[in-house]
C-alpha cells in the first residue's frame, strides 16, 4: 500500500485527461456491450425492450449514488438491502390495513430515513466501525421483517401504487428511469458542485486533517448515512411497487450489487476519490450486461458469478497493471 | 485471579450460564443432559467456523465467504460420496478444497492489496455460483448418500457425537496454535500494528494469507460434517451463516480492528448464539426471531467492546474525532 499519492509535476491537458479517465473507459465498455447485445439478439434494439432493460439498474443506481459518497468519505453501508426489506414489509402491513398510496410512500421514506439514522448514530456518536455496525443492522433490519412476516407475503397493494415501479412518465420513459436521471443530476451536483461534496472528498482523504480544517466530520458522515437510508427507502417504494408483493427475502444480496456498481464506477473502496458520472456509467454497464445475459437465457446465479468476478477484477486489474509497469513512470 | 473473574470470557460464560438457568426454571427439560449435548453438537459447526474467522479477524481482516465455502466443500463431498470414493479421502479433499478457496482470498489480499471485505464479498457470490454450476442446481438427498458417510459425525464416542469432539479437538489445537506458536504471536502483531509488525520482521501479507487458508480449511472440514449431519446438499446451504460466524466472534470479544481476542472468547461467543438458537423453540418463540437477535447481539457486543477500549485510554485524536 502506498502511503502518499503520486503527485504529477503538471496536470494533463483536459482532453488527454478525459481520454485517460476511468469514466471514458467505462463509456467505451458500455458502447461495446450495447453493440454486442444488438448483434447477439434481434430483440435488443426495440425501444420497449430497452426501456425494460433500465429496470435492471434504476433501483440499484438510486442507492449507489449516496453509497458512492459514503464510500468516498471512507465509510460503507451494508444494510441497504435489509433497509429495503424492512421498509417494504412495513409498507405492506400498512397497505393490508388499508392505508392510501401517499401514506405508503411516506412510510417507505420514513423507515429508510430511520434505518439510516440508526446507522449514523452508531457510527458517528458511538464511534463504531461502519463495516461491523452495518453487518449488524443488516441482520437486524431483515430480522425484523422476518419477525413481522415469517414465511408469509403481503400482496394487497392498492392499484394506483403500481405507478412507481410500472408506470411511464411519457412514451417509453418509465417513472423509475426519470427518477434515476433526476437523482443522478442531484447527487452529481451535490458531490461535484457544492462545498458539501468537497468536504466529503476531504474527509475521505484525511479525516484528521479534515477535522482540523474545521469540517464537522461526524455531521457530514451522519448526513451521508441518512441520505443512503432515504434513497434505500425510495428504492423500496419502487421495488415493492414493481413486484406488487413483499417477502422478507426481498432484495436479498443487493448490498453486494450496489457496492460492485460503486466500485466499478471508479470509486476507491478505501475512500477519497470517485465520481458520480462514473457510477452512472457503471449502472449502465451492469444493466446492459444483465439484460444481455437475460436475453441469452443465462440463469441468475451465473450472473451473480459474473458480478463477483467483476467486483474483484475491477479492483485487481489496475493494481496488476501498475505492478507490471516499471516503477517511476 | 480477580482479573480473570472480571475478564470478558468470564462475563460471557456467566451470561450463558444464567441464561441457561433462567430457561431451566420454566423449562427443566432444556437442561436434560441429552438436550445439552444436542445443543453443543448443533453449535459445533459455528464453533469451528468462528475459530477460523477469529484467526482472520485477529490479523485485521474479515472473511465473509466462509459459509459459501462450507456449502461448496459440502456439495463436493456429497458428490464424491455418490461416486463411491472412500470416506477418509472425501474428508481430506473437502478440507483441502476449503483451504484452496481460503488461499485464493488470502492471495488476493496479500499480493494485490485488495480490502478483505471486497475480496470475500466477491468470492462469496462466486463460490455460491460455482456450487450451482457443479451441481446443476440439483439437490443431493438422504437416499443418495451412503450410510458410512452420514454416520461418522453422528456416531457417539464417550457420550459425545464425533462432530462435537471435532469441535473440542480443533478448539484445543487452536489454543496451542494461537497462544504457543510464533504464528499465533504474529497474528496478534499483524492485527495490533501492521507497521510495527513489518519492522519486527513479520511478513504481514503472508500471515494474513495463512489465516485465510486456515479459515478456509476449517470451512471445508465443516462442510463435510454439515452435509453428513443434515443429510442433504443444495446450493443455498448455510446461506447467511457468515453473519452468525462474525457475530460469534464479535460477541466473543474479538476486536474487529484486529489484534485482540482469545480462543475461549470465540468458543463462548458461538455457544451464546447456539444456546439462544436451541432455546427459542423450547421457550416457544418463533425461529424467525433468530436473525434479529443475532443482529442485536452484534451491535451490543461492538458497543461494549468500544466502551472498554475507550476506558483503557488511547490516542486523543481518535476520541476528538468521534465527538466532533
Amino acid at each position: 500500500m502506498s502511503d502518499a499519492r503520486h503527485i504529477p509535476d503538471r496536470l494533463d491537458r483536459p482532453l488527454r485527461r478525459l481520454l485517460r479517465s476511468w469514466e471514458f473507459l467505462l463509456a467505451l465498455v458500455a458502447v461495446a456491450i450495447f453493440i454486442a447485445n444488438s448483434l447477439a439478439s434481434p430483440y435488443f434494439l426495440n425501444p420497449w425492450n430497452l426501456s425494460d432493460a433500465t429496470y435492471n439498474f434504476t433501483e440499484l443506481g438510486l442507492i449507489a449514488f449516496p453509497m458512492a459518497m459514503l464510500i468516498v468519505a471512507g465509510e460503507i453501508d451494508l444494510s441497504v438491502a435489509s433497509t429495503i426489506a424492512l421498509a417494504s414489509t412495513l409498507m405492506g402491513a400498512a397497505a393490508t390495513a388499508g392505508a392510501p398510496i401517499a401514506v405508503l410512500v411516506l412510510i417507505g421514506l420514513v423507515v429508510g430515513l430511520f434505518c439510516g439514522a440508526f446507522n449514523a448514530v452508531l457510527v458517528t456518536r458511538l464511534g463504531l466501525p461502519s463495516i461491523v455496525v452495518t453487518i449488524g443492522t443488516m441482520s437486524l433490519y431483515r430480522g425484523l421483517s422476518y419477525i413481522i412476516l415469517g414465511n408469509q407475503a403481503y400482496t394487497a397493494y392498492p392499484t394506483g401504487f403500481a405507478y412507481f415501479g410500472q408506470g411511464y412518465v411519457f412514451w417509453v420513459f418509465s417513472f423509475e428511469l426519470v427518477l434515476f436521471v433526476l437523482m443522478a443530476v442531484v447527487f452529481g451536483a451535490l458531490q461535484h458542485r457544492t462545498s458539501f461534496g468537497r468536504m466529503v472528498y476531504a474527509i475521505g482523504n484525511n479525516p484528521t486533517g479534515a477535522l482540523f480544517s474545521g469540517i464537522r466530520v461526524a455531521r457530514v458522515k451522519a448526513i451521508l448515512f441518512l441520505l443512503t437510508g432515504l434513497m434505500s427507502g425510495i428504492a423500496a417504494v419502487c421495488l415493492t411497487s414493481r413486484l406488487g408483493s413483499t417477502r422478507p427475502s426481498i432484495a436479498l444480496g443487493w448490498e453486494l450489487q450496489v457496492v460492485t456498481m460503486v466500485v466499478l464506477g471508479g470509486v476507491d473502496i478505501l475512500g477519497g476519490s470517485g465520481t458520480i458520472p462514473g457510477v452512472v456509467l457503471a449502472a449502465l454497464v451492469m444493466g446492459l450486461v444483465t439484460f444481455g445475459f437475460g436475453l441469452l437465457n443465462v440463469p441468475g446465479i451465473v450472473m451473480s458469478i459474473f458480478i463477483g468476478l467483476l467486483l474483484i477484477g475491477v479492483i485487481a486489474l489496475p493494481r496488476l497493471w501498475s505492478r507490471l509497469k516499471p516503477r517511476g513512470t | 485471579m480477580s482479573r480473570a473473574l472480571k475478564s470478558r470470557e468470564a462475563l460471557l460464560g456467566g451470561a450463558i450460564l444464567s441464561m441457561v438457568a433462567l430457561i431451566a426454571i420454566r423449562f427443566p427439560q432444556f437442561v436434560a443432559p441429552s438436550n445439552l449435548v444436542g445443543t453443543f453438537n448443533d453449535t459445533s459447526p459455528l464453533i469451528l467456523l468462528a475459530l477460523g474467522e477469529m484467526a482472520v479477524i485477529l490479523a485485521k481482516c474479515i472473511d465473509l465467504s466462509v459459509a459459501a465455502n462450507l456449502a461448496l466443500c459440502g456439495m463436493v463431498a456429497a458428490m464424491m460420496n455418490t461416486m463411491g470414493i472412500p470416506l477418509p479421502l472425501i474428508i481430506l479433499a473437502a478440507t483441502a478444497l476449503g483451504a484452496v478457496v481460503g488461499m485464493v482470498n488470502g492471495l488476493l489480499v496479500w499480493k494485490l492489496d485488495i480490502p478483505p471485505i471486497v475480496v470475500t464479498l466477491g468470492t462469496m457470490t462466486i463460490t455460491r455460483g460455482a456450487i450451482f454450476l457443479i451441481s446443476g442446481g440439483k439437490w443431493i438427498n438422504d437416499q443418495q448418500l451412503s450410510e458410512s458417510f452420514k454416520d461418522f459425525p453422528r456416531s457417539v464416542v464417550l457420550g459425545l457425537p464425533v462432530m462435537a469432539w471435532v469441535a473440542i479437538v480443533v478448539a484445543l489445537a487452536f489454543a496451542v496454535l494461537i497462544g504457543r506458536t510464533p504464528f499465533g504471536r504474529s497474528l496478534f502483531a499483524v492485527g495490533g500494528n501492521p507497521n510495527a509488525a513489518i519492522y519486527t520482521g513479520i511478513n504481514v501479507g503472508r500471515t494474513q494469507a495463512l489465516a485465510f487458508t486456515l479459515a478456509g480449511a476449517l470451512a471445508g472440514l465443516t462442510g463435510y460434517l454439515w452435509i453428513a449431519r443434515y443429510a442433504v446438499a443444495y446450493v443455498d446451504i448455510a446461506n447467511g451463516f457468515e453473519l452468525d460466524v462474525v457475530a460469534a466472534c464479535v460477541i466473543g470479544g474479538i476486536s474487529i480492528a484486529g489484534g485482540a481476542g482469545s480462543v475461549a472468547g470465540a468458543v463462548l461467543g458461538a455457544l451464546f448464539l447456539g444456546v439462544i438458537k436451541n432455546a427459542l423453540p423450547v421457550v416457544g418463540i418463533s425461529p424467525f426471531w433468530q436473525m434479529a437477535i443475532s443482529g442485536s447481539a452484534i451491535l451490543a457486543a461492538v458497543a461494549i467492546n468500544a466502551r472498554e477500549r475507550r476506558r483503557a485510554g488511547r490516542v486523543i485524536l481518535k476520541t476528538a474525532e468521534s465527538r466532533a
